[in-house]
């Protein structure tokens, strides 16, 4: 049987990967880079070829609300935001993972106001790591479509009933085209069981679906919460798993990596840079450095243990991120750095700061990375925080 | 045939933009209303004198970039928040000249709270208000001011009342709130309409001088790039569809 193939944006792809997950309530606001996405879902929702309720709200607080509202009467529910409006949705971030709502939500990554930016980075995500949401970040559409698809497996788990972020960077992903495999429907539904859930209103058993907590029993709750993320680590690996299976493509579940057995000096990345890192992988190998990098899927659960295995023999390690925490380092790097500390792990590591607000990485950006990686790692002396490309004269 | 140099003179001179006006080549598709308000505004700014006491406080939305043609100050804000930075820049500058300039995705959607609240209060600004019944930045979806039946990025075999409810006629919620002092329904289609409207805006920042309350100024207008029609079309399409739903003419004048 030949495979259906489309060249289809990135936006595109997330909206047929959300279809094929026969959600019930698609409930957005519009927002640049994510507009796409919920015009093609409204359209297959009035075309008839979806059979869900497509709620136009009036801003993200409304959607998010919305989703949970749905979410709590047992629907599959989709949102999908960017930047200002994933901010906006903040207090509902927390609602819906505190309540156990497994909605699932494609984040359009895009700069933070001020200075107000409709281009990529990766700051709006990065800064909502503590919502309680399951993160993982994409590379290409395809990875956009089948990750849809993946999320609302893994999410609706009942092991972890927790929402979940699909990311994926924005123009970069979000409106360049590519050839994507349309997955078959019954495939899909083979891999994903209708929802299912206990955690709903039901009148053969009636039960209220939020509720106020005392200093008696909120850290329990907490706790539980906190498990359920923990527990997806499990359920994610083996949604990767069934998913090559059925599909024939694999992510690697928490993280991917590319020559990085061998390598000498890495960089860790997120998202679609690190397509450009490849590249420049194999132009250095070819000259006969021993360069690798690994790409971090899942921001949240943080993959551990397989950033310190996969980064044990390095000699200088570098953390390439469209993010700053402002007056200390990126988010990224503050969690590999963490984990890397559990396990003693001292050898050199330096946070590449850039992209941000849309700017191009280069790839000679990243070959002078992996270049000052090997001069750091051979004993010159290093500033954590390098934010690079400045285009301003800094007396540091 | 004489040279063009001796044609421009002040003798020989019939129009001369406003100096409110910057020389930047505005963004906003040809025949978008933003422009023609936005030269209103500017205009009255300098008939008035009030150019070194003016702020602007400027929305999100296709005007986000509207400090880049008006030259006065301004203050950006979250998407719909306008009327609440106005308040705090009012407040601690009563004897400036305070405005919002909003689309109604900012105004009527996303900021609905912000609005009734400071219109409510009678905070002491001037509101213009541009309802093009559509999301025009981020590429035409339905609005709450969508009218029925009408096609939208996001609702593209029209708008359907049962699930979308109907279109908010939020000007004349406004003008029930005993904070507003001037409520008016305008349009720039044609130039009587424009100069109309100028003396809507003149008279609303007049009222600022003499402490009134809010002035708000609806201007309904065309977004011929999310409506897919000409600017010409669009005027006419504005005319027949629009004008029954939003009634041009003055809500309130106390
Ligand atoms: C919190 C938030 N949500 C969504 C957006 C995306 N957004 C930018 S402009 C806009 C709507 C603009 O429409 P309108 O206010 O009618 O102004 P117009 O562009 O038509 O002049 C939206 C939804 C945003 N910037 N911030």
């Amino acid at each position: 049987m030949s495979k259906k193939r489309e060249f289809i944006s990135g936006d595109e792809a997330v909206a047929i990967g959300v279809k094929l997950s026969r959600p019930h309530v698609i409930a957005a606001y519009p927002i640049t880079p994510q507009t796409i996405t919920v015009e093609r879902l409204s359209e297959m929702v009035e075309r008839g070829e979806l059979n869900a309720e497509y709620m136009h709200v009036e801003s993200e607080h409304s959607a998010i609300s919305a989703a949970m509202g749905a979410s709590a009467v047992g629907a599959r529910t989709f949102t999908a935001s960017s930047s200002q409006g994933l901010l906006y949705m903040t207090e509902g971030l927390h609602y819906a993972s505190g309540g156990r709502f497994p909605v699932v939500m494609m984040n359009a990554n895009r700069s933070v106001a001020l200075p107000w930016s409709i281009y990529g980075d990766q700051r709006d995500s990065l800064s909502l790591l503590d919502s309680g949401w399951i993160q993982v970040y994409v590379e290409d559409a395809q990875e956009a479509l089948d990750m849809m698809i993946q999320a609302f497996r893994i999410a609706e788990h009942p092991d972890v009933l927790t929402p979940m972020m699909v990311n994926l960077d924005g123009f970069i992903l979000t409106h360049t085209y590519e050839i994507v495999e349309i997955p078959e429907q019954s495939q899909v539904d083979a891999f994903l069981p209708p929802f299912q859930t206990p955690n709903k209103m039901c009148f053969n058993n009636p039960k209220n679906m939020g509720f106020s907590s005392q200093p008696n029993d909120n850290t329990e709750f907490k706790y539980q919460q906190n498990l359920a993320v923990l527990n997806a680590v499990k359920v994610l690996e083996q949604a990767d798993t069934d998913f090559a299976t059925m599909f024939g493509r694999k992510y690697n579940g928490m993280v991917d990596e590319y020559q990085s057995a061998d390598a000498e000096v890495l960089l860790v990345t997120l998202g679609s840079v690190t397509g450009t890192v490849r590249d420049v992988v194999d132009e250095m190998r070819a000259e006969g450095h021993k360069v690798g990098v690994i790409k971090i899927r899942y921001m949240r659960p943080f993959p551990e243990e397989q950033l310190q295995s996969l980064t044990a023999k390095a000699k200088a390690i570098g953390v390439l991120e469209k993010d700053i925490s402002f007056g200390y380092e990126g988010t990224v790097y503050t969690n590999v750095n963490s984990a890397l500390a559990k396990v003693g792990n001292t050898v050199p590591k330096l946070n590449f700061v850039g992209g941000l607000g849309g700017r191009d990485i280069s790839k000679a950006d990243i070959r002078n990375m992996f270049l000052k990686l090997q001069r750091v790692a051979a004993g010159e002396a290093y500033k954590t925080v390098d934010f690079f490309n400045l285009n301003v004269e800094t007396n540091e | 045939m004489s040279d063009i140099k001796d044609i421009i003179k002040d003798e020989n001179l019939v129009y001369k933009k406003t100096k409110v006006l910057t020389d930047n080549v505005m963004h906003y598709c040809p025949g978008c209303s933003h422009g023609v308000v936005h030269k209103l505004v500017a205009e009255v700014i300098e008939e008035m004198g009030i150019q070194e006491k003016t702020i602007g406080i400027s929305p999100v939305g296709c005007s986000v970039l509207a400090y880049n043609y008006l030259d006065i100050d301004w203050q950006e804000a979250a998407h719909g928040r306008a009327p609440a930075l106005a308040t705090a820049v009012n407040r601690l500058h009563p004897e400036k000249y305070v405005f919002t300039y909003q689309g109604d995705g900012d105004l009527a959607s996303i900021g609905t709270a912000e609005i009734m609240h400071a219109c409510n209060r009678g905070e002491n600004i001037v509101v213009i208000f541009i309802n093009n019944a559509i999301y025009g930045m981020t590429g035409g979806q339905m609005a709450p001011t969508t009218l029925e039946g009408m096609k939208t990025a996001t609702s593209p075999y029209g708008r359907d009342i049962k699930l979308n409810g109907h279109p908010l006629i939020i000007t004349e919620l406004i003008a029930q709130l005993p904070g507003t002092s001037y409520v008016t329904r305008q349009a720039v289609h044609t130039p009587a309409a424009v100069r109309k409207c100028k003396k809507a805006i003149r008279k609303a920042f007049e009222n600022i001088g003499q402490k009134k309350g809010t002035s708000f100024v609806e201007v309904v207008s065309t977004c011929n790039s999310g409506w897919k029609l000409s600017p010409v079309k669009s005027n006419e399409w504005m005319v027949e569809n629009m004008f029954p739903v939003y009634k041009p003419g003055d809500l309130k004048d106390e």
